[in-house]
């Protein structure tokens, strides 16, 4: 009744064509994986290189726990804005996505970019404007939800 | 040195998994990067203040502090202990007091390279 082996009609191929291209559009898991992993092993070298700075604060700097925290964030964001003059960055960012621009690097990175593109629209409205494109955003927001946790907290401390 | 080293699996692990979490956001969604980026920083903020991000930067240090999750995390440590040592006006000065060296380096830094680098042709 069934035979498994017959070749379906040409109008049935075609379907099965056609489904099989939607299925392949729809799920390109192999091309997520790595995506997902790119992210992973850049965002965590980034920490990793964060470590190595707030181990070496400590250790042969003198700093305390905070100062260290401090002073490896700062050296990231001057690396990044480095990277991103010589525009070494952009690639990582295009290899690696979230991992490159959700730690403090992306930030910078962030800042760096519109401002150096819109350099030449001056210095105070160019250069002094865009550098907060998306920093501005990020600080309005942060900011505004720790004063609100602030107040909250004034109030019932926990 | 073995607690050096475990100090930086530690950061790379859950560094990692954070940008995962981004990445996931990235792909899944079509939120923009710089939406991504205030949702990390408030949810850093709201994370720290119901006292899930304290352990988590507790163990990973910088695999907790780097991502931007751990900004919004200095933000409201910050606004709670100034509001331990000034009162109610530490809301107001303890976030930026505590993140005050990232941003100001990232502004001076910022600019410096905007003024000394030209943009590279885009592909």
């Amino acid at each position: 009744m069934f035979d498994k082996n017959a070749k379906p009609s040409p109008e049935r191929q075609k379907q099965l064509d056609r489904y099989s291209k939607l299925v392949d559009a729809l799920s390109p898991k192999s091309e997520m994986v790595k995506c997902l992993l790119r992210a992973f092993w850049v965002g965590g070298a980034i920490c990793l290189l964060g470590q190595c700075f707030i181990e070496i604060g400590r250790t042969y700097l003198d700093m305390t726990n905070a100062a260290a925290s401090t002073f490896a964030s700062t050296l990231l964001v001057f690396l990044t804005a480095l990277l991103t003059g010589l525009g070494v960055f952009d690639k990582i960012g295009q290899y690696a996505g979230a991992g490159a621009f959700v730690p403090i690097s992306g930030f910078a990175n962030a800042m760096v970019s519109p401002a150096m593109e819109f350099r030449r629209e001056g210095l105070v409205l160019g250069l002094g404007a865009k550098l907060f494109t998306i920093a501005g955003p990020v600080l309005v927001w942060g900011v505004s939800a720790s004063v609100v946790v602030g107040i909250i907290y004034a109030f019932f401390p926990w | 040195m073995l607690t050096f080293l475990w100090s930086l699996v530690k950061a790379f692990v859950v560094g990692g998994l954070i940008c995962v979490v981004g990445e996931v956001f990235v792909l899944k969604t079509k939120l923009t990067p710089a939406r991504i980026l205030v949702g990390y920083i408030v949810a850093g903020v709201i994370l720290s203040a119901v006292g899930i991000y304290g352990p988590i930067a507790e163990f990973a240090g910088a695999g907790a502090s780097v991502p931007l999750t751990g900004f919004g995390h200095a933000l409201t440590t910050g606004v709670k202990r100034a509001i331990q040592e000034v009162g109610f006006m530490g809301a107001f000065t303890g976030g930026l007091t505590n993140t005050a060296a990232g941003i100001a380096a990232a502004v001076f830094f910022g600019s410096l390279v905007a003024m000394l680098f030209k943009p590279k042709a885009k592909q």
